[in-house]
């Protein structure tokens, strides 16, 4: 436990000092935030789901910071190879399973933060956050998604050999899971077709989980969102430990 | 226990490339042990087998008695690296990079801070110990890097170039630490260089290494002593005729090299009027004659026939090519 909480330790320092990052992925969701929520807010209706469009696109948003954030961090370990820090982690008398445990954890933590940052900020344009169940139920969701996607993150990080196909995997892979997540639009309201691909979106259930805790209402029972994205998290975790095993520098 | 490393019949391969081929020997207790040789030689390698980050390909051996395939942790734990490239984590503080290793080696708190408090002291950082590493310079960085090598009082402390990229004054200023570290710790030292005069000025004995093999082995006076008298170093325009018309008893081989003629014999003050006669004679343009000592340099060309510039020429191809193969 000690060397996970260690391998935390120091991606917590980095977060904390990375000021620019902090900023720089909050402004995205903020931005969708304010000029989609805001400005499509008296056009669009939604039917059975409250009438305001901004307090459905929140949950969507503190969903995509924390998929973002983890994504991102995962992939960090990249970084750590080509400039050589890997190395010295990796020849230490300490296992693999805990580099990529405490690795994980720091991201997912990182990515809760950055989530709960938009939550916050939310309430200033109006979001009522009163239900502090809600809140932990919410928040146990934003944890899972946090740890699955790092973990993801680490998986595909464990194959690349530099950063060149970051922008391939954030514009194919981690953007159409966020597209096609529920985050922006209700899932009914989809063409029949376009329904059996959301669903099998891993983040849809974290979505509409997150939405069943800080709103009341889910399109998706919050027990199958649950079921899902903590099998996800398991499948991720195993994945991205047995490829960071076999990582190689 | 005055051995240290033993290695018997080390071998790696990389898909068909022989990285290692068939070493053996033995590094005693105490001692700085250089491995020179040119780059893409194979130094790298051995230094990755026998600190674990590698499986040997056939072979065995034991550092601090302790087997490299059957305990990777003991060995992990009962040794230090500095990595040829900079391992260092940029956005940390020198005291955080410091801490860290402690940490990952599991010394307790209070030990922790003593030590690296000394440590830091040690190579001159303990004012810099709260910037940010990014700030540091190359030279700093490298004493940083010991010093992390050193945190868990390591018996065996591997630096694989330790000098590269660093400025002439900055490296003679590294030798001195080095060569203090192992008189006052007493911990055994094994550097891969492929400056002769660092193994040279640094090593109790040196192992020039060459293909992946081993080609000689022995302290750098006895290897410079086994080359026979001093070097003459010829330059000449017309450097085929010099090489073809020094011969004599005297003389022990004549070999061309970097535009110049390099002879080795006895007693080169007595006989290089006789030289410059000879060239004279047959009116062969000489544009400079001088007398060394036999360095290291020389004994690598009386083994190999080549200067190790020459080699890394070769080299850079094999090197890429193996590089690729690492990755894959």
């Amino acid at each position: 436990m000690d060397i996970v909480y260690t391998i935390w330790l120091r991606n917590m320092k980095r977060y904390i000092r990375s000021k620019s990052r902090i900023i720089g992925s909050i402004a995205m969701p903020l931005f969708f935030l304010l000029f989609l929520g805001v400005g499509l807010n008296s056009v669009v209706q939604l039917p059975g789901l409250g009438e305001n469009y901004v307090v459905f696109l929140i949950p969507g948003m503190v969903a995509m910071s924390v998929l973002f954030t983890s994504v991102f961090s995962g992939i960090q370990i990249i970084w750590d190879k080509q400039f050589g820090f890997l190395k010295e982690t990796l020849v230490a008398p300490v296992s693999r399973l805990e580099i990529m445990s405490g690795q994980t954890l720091g991201g997912a933590t990182t990515a809760v933060l950055q989530g709960s940052l938009i939550l916050v900020l939310s309430m200033f344009v109006g979001f009522p956050l009163s239900n502090p169940a809600g809140f932990l139920i919410a928040l146990a969701f934003m944890v899972l998604i946090g740890i699955s996607f790092t973990a993801f993150g680490i998986a595909i990080a464990s194959r690349m050999e530099d950063m060149t196909g970051f922008q391939l995997i954030m514009n194919f892979v981690v953007f159409p899971i966020f597209g096609l997540s529920g985050a922006l639009f209700p899932i009914s309201s989809l063409p029949a077709w376009l329904i059996p691909l959301t669903l099998l979106d891993p983040l849809t259930y974290g979505v509409e989980g997150i939405r069943y805790g800080l709103t009341g209402v889910s399109q998706i029972n919050p027990l199958v969102c649950g079921a899902v994205i903590g099998g996800f998290t398991l499948v991720m975790t195993v994945l991205g430990a047995f490829l960071f095993r076999k990582i190689r520098i | 226990m005055t051995v240290a490393i033993h290695i018997e019949h080390l071998t790696r391969r990389f898909n068909g490339l022989v990285a290692v081929d068939n070493i053996s020997f033995d590094i005693e207790h105490g001692e700085i042990f250089g491995l020179l040789g040119p780059n893409g030689a194979g130094k790298t390698t051995t230094l990755s087998m026998l600190s674990t980050m590698l499986k040997p390909t056939s072979g065995s051996a034991t550092v601090n008695g302790i087997d490299i395939e059957r305990d990777e942790d003991g060995v992990r734990k009962s040794i230090g690296i500095v990595f040829q490239d900079q391992s260092l984590d940029e956005e940390l503080t020198a005291w955080e990079n410091m801490d860290f290793h402690g940490r990952l080696y599991r010394i307790p708190a209070e030990i922790r801070k003593q030590r690296i408090t000394e440590l830091l002291r040690l190579v001159e950082l303990e004012e810099r110990q709260q910037d940010i590493v990014k700030t540091f310079s190359g030279g700093m960085r490298r004493r940083l890097e010991i010093a992390r090598g050193l945190l868990h009082h390591p018996l065996v402390l591997f630096l694989d170039e330790p000098t590269l990229g660093l400025d002439p004054q900055t490296r003679n200023h590294l030798w001195q630490y080095i060569a203090t570290l192992a008189r006052e710790k007493g911990i055994t030292i094994i550097l891969t260089t492929h400056y002769m005069e660092e193994a040279d000025r640094l090593c109790n004995r040196v192992a020039i290494i060459d293909h992946g093999k081993i080609i000689a082995l022995d302290t750098p006076k006895n290897l410079k002593d086994g080359i026979g008298g001093d070097v003459v170093t010829i330059r000449s325009p017309d450097l085929a005729a010099v090489a073809a018309t020094l011969a004599g008893p005297w003389i022990n081989r004549v070999e061309q090299h970097n535009g110049e003629v390099i002879v080795s014999l006895q007693n080169a003050e007595q006989h290089i009027s006789t030289i410059v006669t000879m060239l004279n004679t047959h009116q062969i343009p000489i544009e400079s004659v001088a007398i060394h000592k036999p360095t290291l340099e020389d004994v690598f060309l009386s083994f190999t026939g080549k200067t190790i510039r020459e080699e890394e020429a070769d080299g850079k191809t094999n090197m890429r090519m193996y590089q690729r193969m690492v990755r894959h």
